[in-house]
């Protein structure tokens, strides 16, 4: 027997699973606080894989390291909103009681400072993650407090000086994460008592639940807007050894945080949706990808799947339908916008790096272990139930005629109620923002930095599929904000979060971004408008996924929408501004070389 | 009527893009009677004498005289033509770039295995040198860039075809086998 807690134990818990490679990284990362080169090794050995592929999966996600984190690793939200309220006081009161910078360890080891991505907690920032527990609503005193504890050795779970609303205070959560549920709408944030969708499924054929999913015209709540029957269909149809259903709990998109809170409050919806799914496609498993960052959430959904089982609402026979066995499995993340997208979301279940994958094949015919396999958002499986439970004419009934139903919406920035809103389809924008106590923005991005930045003669368009599509992310940005700083946030994001693999998404950010800052600092070009728009087509032709198709839309809604401000910042009637410096670039090396640089003439003729 | 005047140059480059300028073989009898050379490696002519219609630049700039080279090229063409990858991109050299100045030229003048250890270590600082840049730079990055010619080296016949078009006033209109690389 190898040791509890050894490596050699929690692979064989793992079955030596290649398959289960991310959650045996995630132990050895909680355990030993970094994924070391001899490590990396012996979990190669021990599944029969390359070192390199094992290092290669390791070195993908935001919450694995190659060197120790720190017994203390600090994960500080630098989103937008984060900016918003005030993180840079609260990153350099870190820095100021830690005694190391964003990206380093304390000497001793004990503490590690680190940027990361959205972590869906807009309603609440500044946050941040400590070895995984959430901190929101922090101040520079509040981070002095935190600092004291873990230079005193605490315990990080009990430095949360209080418990959330709802869910978030239930015992195997105990989170300080606030639900800020705004308006609870009829489908998703409405209760619901568990059984109502499958014993009502069970009693019609699974084409029939498919054909009432159909005719309730469900359109994908990701923010694609796929028709959810068709897809199930798809699936359905496909021949494989088994099919599969796939929760994406992977709600990466920046301001996007309604799975989180529908993750706390309505769990059994989601799982009732994925059974019903399950039922409908023929699919005897079911996954729920669950981001990294809402890890805090694992133990307690486990806890009521553990419940729905007794219940017989999962295993065999569910509702006593013969032949009808279904589970669900919780799949974690370890922090990787990317992995959102579908496929690559299904490459990192099956314990690869995250990467997208080329379509088609598309996920219904070969997705999870290559099988054919439903992927759908967590607001779209629950919606899904509630179709069952009470009808597609009752769903139809909401929303606009080709919007149907309700969206939740994840309301953030400048505004006075931040929050999850659960609203008709069709609402306008203003009407969203005197809800939310934001009526002077003077922007409003819809759908997170992949979707568009709207200004104020825009206020009246609807949000619909049909207009304004968005999986639910809202960020106000109120009058008096540098609208430049909130674009370069945006993407400074892809930048950070694309996966690499196309050329175009992986150089032509950093480029787009460049290009911005020379705007930014006054050297830019009415030509450079213009190459950022022609870079811009590129980069969204010429992707893969859905990450590279949208990143310069930051830029280019702006450019759409805000012309003015671009027109006003660039140097009008010059073709060409450099913003290379010779007497600056030669610096480093004349200090080596002790060589001293003169202008010469061309030098100066030039300036 | 006077014959256009053409100027190249190789900067940070391996020259190889000037000798596919010469695989266009024969054509060059023909390229001689269509245009004249000034400033080039071609003609071995080493600084303008007169205004210049084409200006073709191999290589990025990796150095103070190289971005000397490229302005003077800018004050004097018309036209002016980035030609291959490294003038386009950067290439190889560019590949110090996240490497800082110093390691390279530590690695170059005291740490590379055919430096012999009995003797002094010199790091050379001779005013006439040219000083390294912090980064090695395409060219559109220092002066405006008219027309950019892809390859590594850009292929005989595409670089024939984009000069022809230019001479005769044409769009430069290149077929995609004259731009494909794999």
């Amino acid at each position: 027997m190898p040791a509890e807690g050894s490596l050699a134990s929690i692979l064989a818990r793992h079955r030596r699973d290649r398959t289960r490679l991310i959650d045996i990284l995630r132990e050895v990362q909680a355990k030993n606080g970094h994924i070391s080169p001899e490590a990396a090794a012996e979990i190669a050995a021990g599944l029969g894989l390359s070192t390199v592929e094992v290092e290669g999966a390791a070195t993908f996600y935001h919450f694995f390291s190659a060197r120790p984190a720190g017994t203390y690793a600090v994960y500080l939200n630098d989103n937008i909103v984060s900016v918003m309220k005030g993180r840079a006081a609260v990153a350099s009161a870190f820095e100021k009681a830690a005694g190391c910078r964003f990206g380093e360890t304390t000497p001793d080891g004990r503490i590690g400072l680190y940027r990361t991505s959205c972590i869906g907690m807009n309603d609440q920032e500044p946050a941040a993650l400590i070895n995984g527990v959430v901190f929101t609503k922090l101040t520079p005193a509040k981070v002095k407090l935190i600092v004291e504890g873990m230079n005193a050795g605490m315990n990080v779970r009990a430095m949360i000086a209080a418990t959330g609303d709802g869910a978030n205070a239930a015992k195997l959560v105990r989170a300080m994460v606030k639900n800020n549920i705004r308006k609870e709408g009829p489908v998703i944030l409405a209760s619901f008592r568990s059984g109502a969708a499958v014993k009502k499924a069970v009693k019609i054929t699974p084409e029939g639940v498919i054909a009432e999913v159909k005719k309730a015209n469900l359109l994908g709540r990701g923010g694609a807007g796929f028709p959810t029957g068709l897809k199930w269909e798809f699936c359905r149809r496909e021949k494989g050894e088994n099919h599969y259903v796939v929760c994406n709990a992977d709600e990466g998109e920046p301001g996007t945080f309604k799975d989180r809170v529908i993750l706390t409050e309505r769990p059994h919806l989601l799982f009732e949706g994925m059974t019903v799914a399950g039922y409908a496609v023929g699919a005897r498993k079911g996954l729920l990808y669950l981001r990294g960052e809402y890890a805090y959430l694992a133990p307690y959904l486990e806890s009521l799947l553990a419940g729905l089982r007794k219940k017989n609402l999962l295993g065999k026979r569910i509702a006593g339908k013969a032949g009808f066995s279904f589970d669900i499995e919780i799949k974690l993340g370890a922090g990787a916008y990317v992995c959102g997208e579908e496929s690559a979301l299904l490459q990192s279940a099956q314990g690869e790096r995250g990467e997208p994958r080329d379509r088609p094949p598309f996920p219904v015919q070969s997705g999870f272990l290559f099988q054919p396999t439903t992927v759908n958002n967590v607001e779209t499986l629950c919606a899904a139930a509630r179709i069952i439970e009470k009808g597609a004419d009752w769903f139809k009934a909401m929303g606009t005629p080709r919007s149907a139903g309700t969206k939740v919406l994840s309301v953030s920035g400048d505004c006075k109620k931040p929050g999850v809103y659960e609203v008709p389809f069709g609402l306008t924008v203003r009407r969203l923002l005197e809800m939310a106590g934001g009526p002077d923005a003077q922007a409003v991005q819809i759908g997170g930095p992949s979707g568009a930045c709207i200004s104020r003669g825009q206020l009246e368009r609807a949000i619909a599929f049909e207009d304004l599509a968005t999986g639910g992310s809202i960020i106000v940005i109120g009058p008096g904000r540098d609208l430049f700083e909130v674009i370069r946030n945006f993407m400074e994001f892809f930048v950070e979060e694309s996966c690499g693999w196309c050329v175009p998404c992986r150089a032509g950010n950093p480029l787009l971004l460049r290009k911005l800052e020379k705007i930014m600092s006054g050297k830019g070009t009415p030509a450079d408008i213009i190459e950022i728009e022609s870079w811009g087509r590129i980069i969204k032709a010429m992707s893969r996924c859905g990450l590279g198709q949208t990143s310069p839309n930051p830029i280019l809604t702006t450019i759409q929408n805000f012309r003015e401000m671009y027109e006003s910042k660039v140097e009008r009637g010059r073709d060409f501004l450099p913003e290379f410096d010779l007497a600056e670039a030669v610096k480093e090396a004349s200090a080596v070389t002790g060589q001293v640089f003169a202008a010469s003439d061309t030098e100066q003729s030039h300036e | 009527m006077s014959k256009p005047v053409v100027a190249t140059a190789s900067l940070a480059g391996c020259f190889g893009c000037h000798m596919s300028f010469l695989d266009i073989d024969e054509r060059i009898l023909t390229l001689i009677d269509l245009v004249e050379f000034n400033k080039s490696p071609i003609d071995d002519i080493k600084t303008f004498t007169k205004p210049v219609d084409i200006g073709i630049i191999e290589g990025g700039c990796c150095n103070s005289e190289n971005v000397e080279v490229l302005r003077e090229f800018r004050k004097h063409c018309q036209v002016l033509i980035s030609l291959g990858e490294c003038a386009i991109m950067g290439g190889l050299p560019a590949m110090r770039n996240a490497i800082p100045v110093r390691e390279c030229l530590e690695e170059a003048y005291f740490h590379s295995p055919t430096i012999d250890p009995s003797e002094p270590k010199i790091m050379p600082g001779d005013e006439d040198l040219p000083i390294i840049l912090d980064k090695v730079l395409p060219l559109h990055e220092i002066v405006k860039i008219d027309a950019f010619l892809p390859g590594c080296p850009p292929s005989a016949d595409l670089i024939w075809k984009a000069l022809t078009s230019l001479l005769e006033g044409k769009p430069l209109d290149l077929s995609y086998n004259l731009v494909k690389f794999d």
